[in-house]
């Protein structure tokens, strides 16, 4: 994308001025998008967006500028713009040389079949399948819209730190969900796959078999009953309920929230965060995963990371930035949205290891309380630690037994009261959807998962008494 | 008219082929982000963003294709594809560009020289003031960060149907976060200030807002489950609009994707609710003279009294209910083809502030935050559950504060539960304004 020699030249200018750290970013990315709704194809479309941004530390203070005209006359002006914005130094001379280095290829990800390689017929045809599928289920079954999104980016990360590296990431995503018309009004229900794979994904996974699921949850919840208000125990199916850990500690966990002291888990490394059942992994490295890459944004290999070891917090997530302020490594978890972002610590995916309990014996254990078979997104507030995340099909349990299906509602809890009362965990496993995850404003794709597991209370906000 | 993003548009379009309808839509922007923390700039970025979208319509069929550059090359490319993309579209009697339908646009002071030409130290200096002030305030206040924003760019549209528009407009913010020390815990809270230039910010009343926020929770509790009254705060009034408004989108409702579908001209609010939608309210921070596809940005009453008098349209969705476009084609950049939503929601405020609103609930709660929006409110459905916080209301004043409860209610039982509207209107960073609203019958989730 940017030659060494030019790449040589941007780093120098832009530590020219008494830089402690200057990095180049760029990319190239390519994404064909297809939208099914309404039983027609809505749009097909295609986006090229291309640029690079330079990012320049000076002391405390981190300037950033962007181009998406990658000529060297403009990324030179970018990173004077960096400089600048970094504030004046004493512009002593520190001239940067990659050493006629190779760039860093890291562990290249095998994707069989490109989306470069996939016709634009072949999409539609598997959204064409998913709307038949799902509106053959039942006649209730009113609306269905459906779509696939795919990206191959190809990135370039060199700094003066030695950083040289470059990788290229194809991602597939394809979501659908039907609407469902009863005496009731209308309910929704939703399914979606994303890897950071190629079109094989759909060898393994039928869009059929998924359109099906999701009109299936929308025909159930047509006889839903309120949710109940109040705190009970709670039970979450395996692989949907990662984003719960997610939001009560993965955010705080995050060494620029901990940093300023607005995490709940700042000053606690060492001690008992979780119930001693939990052991819970931020992994960039699973292979083919939403979170998944070889590389953070910042070109530093991604790793497997431990954060609490038998309910013991054990280490937080690190970017270039804290890493380096606390004079530690860096964990692989500087992440953007884009070349237009800085990076930020950002979570992979994030996972807690399975646990001793049979998931029949965790359901037929709890007389009465409420079971998550899907969960939908959450947010957190990191210096309270209160956090809510949504049930999208839920389900009483009484007298030990799954009963009847509840309409959606939010849970709220706060984390570390809500990891330390996980009572109960499951020796299943399973990685739940892809998923974003956004923060100050960036997106970035993110992986959970989880065996079942009972939490022995958490508020649930129905409207039923 | 003139300008270099007119000539690429009229360039695409002039190209377009016999029984194809092309819409060009060029746009170029800069932003400064300035985040200031414990006295320093913490970073400081400077963005400029270019790009092209171009929708082609031929034989109902709809194809779109975009790129983050205006190079010439890369235009070419865009054009290319997108007519390549036409051919996998299915054809659909409704598809079509907008079409100029004779309203003419109101003027709107949108560009500000003063904003444009506004210094980088002050913007700097602006940001470290406000924290300053903030810390100031109360030492049980900690900053996590204070920020300077704006942003200005210049769009084109035209289309081959006889649009052909191009403006500008330019905008900023400051904001501060609170972290607030109590016994063993922390709160937190957020001011903001908005104006047409930084002459225009309130720095003093962002700050104490941070600061009221964050230490009015300080002890906050977990209250009991129960049925009561509510209070929103504007914020919080503003994020619940935006929810109901996408309940009046024309698109939802020709798509079957709206409770209110069939409900034109019934009564669905309580009569204390008239929703507006209003562009061209210069108060409104997301005022525009024209909407995403180049019409002249109007204003529309959704709610009269109760009474749900209109959906909001984009050409697609007015074409396919029978309506002209309300001016409401939203656009989310270059990036995007257009589609109908709001543009700039308020209430039509009632004639008691606040306090009075508080006095006159004798017990309740006002809640002053909620989370989980997109995780708890389901606007095909209706179900809304939110996590929130707030103060206690005991005959009729302010008393405990609470925390980590939800509030669960349904869209349409919420309109039409609707008690009273405040005085108390707020011009907010967002797609709507805010003011204080009264709410019977929430059922609050808490303890047991």
């Amino acid at each position: 994308m940017i030659a060494a020699d030019v790449i040589e030249r941007v780093l120098t200018t832009a530590r020219a001025r008494g830089a402690s750290f200057a990095e180049v970013y760029c990319e190239d990315r390519r994404n064909v998008s297809v939208s099914f709704d309404d039983g027609r194809v809505d749009q097909v479309s295609n986006g090229r967006d291309r640029g690079a941004g330079i990012r320049v530390v000076r002391g405390e203070t981190t300037g950033y500028a962007h181009t998406a005209d990658l000529s060297e006359a403009s990324l030179l002006a970018a990173a004077q713009a960096a400089a600048d914005a970094a504030g004046a130094g004493d512009g002593g001379s520190h001239t940067v040389s990659l050493d006629g280095r190779e760039p860093d290829r890291g562990v290249r990800r095998k994707v069989a079949v490109s989306p470069l390689d996939v016709t634009k017929a072949a999409r539609v045809a598997l959204l064409e399948a998913a709307n038949d599928a799902a509106r053959s289920v039942s006649s209730s079954i009113v609306q269905v819209s459906a779509g696939i999104g795919d990206s191959v980016k190809r990135v370039l990360i060199a700094n003066t730190d030695g950083v040289f590296a470059t990788d290229e990431v194809t991602r597939v995503l394809f979501r659908v969900s039907a609407v469902a018309d009863g005496d009731t009004g209308m309910q929704t229900g939703s399914e979606s796959l994303g890897y950071t794979l190629g079109w094989e994904i759909f060898d393994e996974t039928s869009v059929a078999d998924l359109a099906r699921s999701a009109a299936d949850q929308a025909v159930l919840k047509l006889r839903a009953r309120p949710a109940p208000s109040g705190q009970m125990p709670v039970v979450i199916a395996k692989g949907t309920g990662g984003v719960l850990f997610h939001e009560a500690c993965g955010h705080g966990l995050e060494a620029d929230h901990v940093a300023k002291g607005a995490s709940v888990y700042a000053g606690r490394i060492g001690e008992l965060v979780a119930s001693p059942l939990v052991t819970l992994v931020d992994d960039g490295t699973v292979p083919g995963e939403w979170g998944t890459r070889s590389f953070d944004d910042e070109g530093h290999a991604t790793r497997r990371n431990v954060l609490i070891r038998d309910g013991v917090l054990v280490d937080y997530m690190w970017d270039h930035l804290r890493a380096d302020r606390e004079g530690r490594p860096v964990s692989g978890n500087g992440r953007r949205e884009d070349y237009t972002s800085l990076p930020m610590v950002r979570m992979t995916n994030t996972f807690v290891l399975a646990g001793p309990d049979d998931p029949d014996d965790i359901i037929s254990s709890t007389a009465n309380g409420v079971y998550v078979a899907r969960l939908g997104g959450g947010s957190v507030n990191t210096a309270t630690g209160d956090f809510v995340f949504g049930m999208r099909e839920a389900y009483l349990i009484e007298n030990g037994r799954i009963t009847e299906p509840l309409r959606e509602g939010n849970l709220i809890g706060n984390g570390p009261q809500v990891l330390s009362d996980i009572d109960m965990l499951g020796h299943d496993f399973d990685m739940g959807g892809p998923g974003t995850c956004g923060k100050d404003g960036q997106g970035v794709p993110v992986g959970t998962g989880q065996p079942t597991l009972r939490v022995a209370s958490l508020t649930v906000g129905g409207t039923a008494a | 008219m003139t300008s270099e993003l007119l000539d690429i548009a009229d360039a695409v379009v002039g190209a377009a082929l016999p029984g194809e309808q092309i819409e060009a839509y060029v746009a170029r922007g800069s932003s400064t982000e300035v985040r200031v923390y414990g006295g320093e700039v913490e970073h400081f970025v400077a963005a400029a963003s270019e790009g092209i979208g171009i929708r082609i319509i031929s034989g109902g069929r709809t194809g779109f294709a975009h790129a983050g550059t205006l190079d010439l090359t890369a235009i070419h490319e865009v054009l290319a594809e997108a007519r390549e993309n036409v051919a996998f579209g299915t054809p659909d009697e409704w598809a079509g560009l907008a079409e100029p339908d004779g309203v003419a646009t109101i003027d709107q002071e949108l560009w500000n020289e003063q904003l444009a030409g506004f210094a980088t130290t002050d913007k700097v200096a602006l940001a470290l003031e406000l924290e300053s002030i903030t810390k100031g305030l109360d030492s049980r206040i900690r900053v996590d960060d204070a920020n300077y924003v704006d942003g200005g760019g210049e769009a084109a549209i035209v289309t081959s149907t006889g649009v052909r528009r191009h403006g500008r407009s330019n905008a900023c913010h400051v904001s501060v976060s609170t972290l607030a020390d109590g016994d063993g815990e922390t709160q937190t809270g957020f001011g903001f200030s908005i104006g047409a230039h930084p002459g225009e910010f309130d720095l003093e009343r962002a700050a104490q807002e941070a600061v009221d926020r964050a230490t009015r929770l300080l002890g906050a509790r977990k209250p009991p489950s129960g049925r009561t009254t509510v209070v929103f705060d504007p914020l919080v009034t503003a994020q619940l609009l935006g929810v109901i408004g996408s309940t009046l989108n024309g698109e939802a409702v020709v798509k079957g994707r709206s409770i209110f579908a069939e409900r034109l001209g019934d009564d669905i609010a309580s009569s204390a609710v008239t929703l507006i939608d209003d562009p061209t309210d210069p108060r409104a921070y997301t005022a525009t003279d024209t909407d995403g596809e180049g019409l002249a940005a109007r204003r529309n009453v959704l709610i009269g009294a109760g009474r749900l008098e209109r959906f909001v349209h984009s050409s697609y969705s007015g074409r396919r209910a029978g309506v002209p476009s309300t001016g409401n084609g939203v656009r989310g950049g270059y990036a995007g083809s257009p589609s109908a939503g709001c543009l700039a929601l308020a209430l039509e405020p009632g004639s008691r502030s606040r306090d009075d609103l508080i006095a006159g609930v004798g017990d309740g709660v006002l809640v002053l935050s909620v989370s989980g929006l997109h995780s708890g409110v389901n606007t095909i459905s209706g179900d809304v559950s939110v996590g929130a916080s707030g103060i206690v209301i005991r005959n009729g004043v302010l008393a405990e504060p609470i925390r980590e409860f939800t509030l669960a209610t349904t869209i349409q039982r919420l309109l039409s539960d609707v008690v009273e509207v405040g005085s108390d209107v707020e011009w907010l960073p967002m797609r709507a304004a805010g003011v204080s609203l009264v709410v019977g019958g929430v059922t609050v989730s808490g303890t047991s």
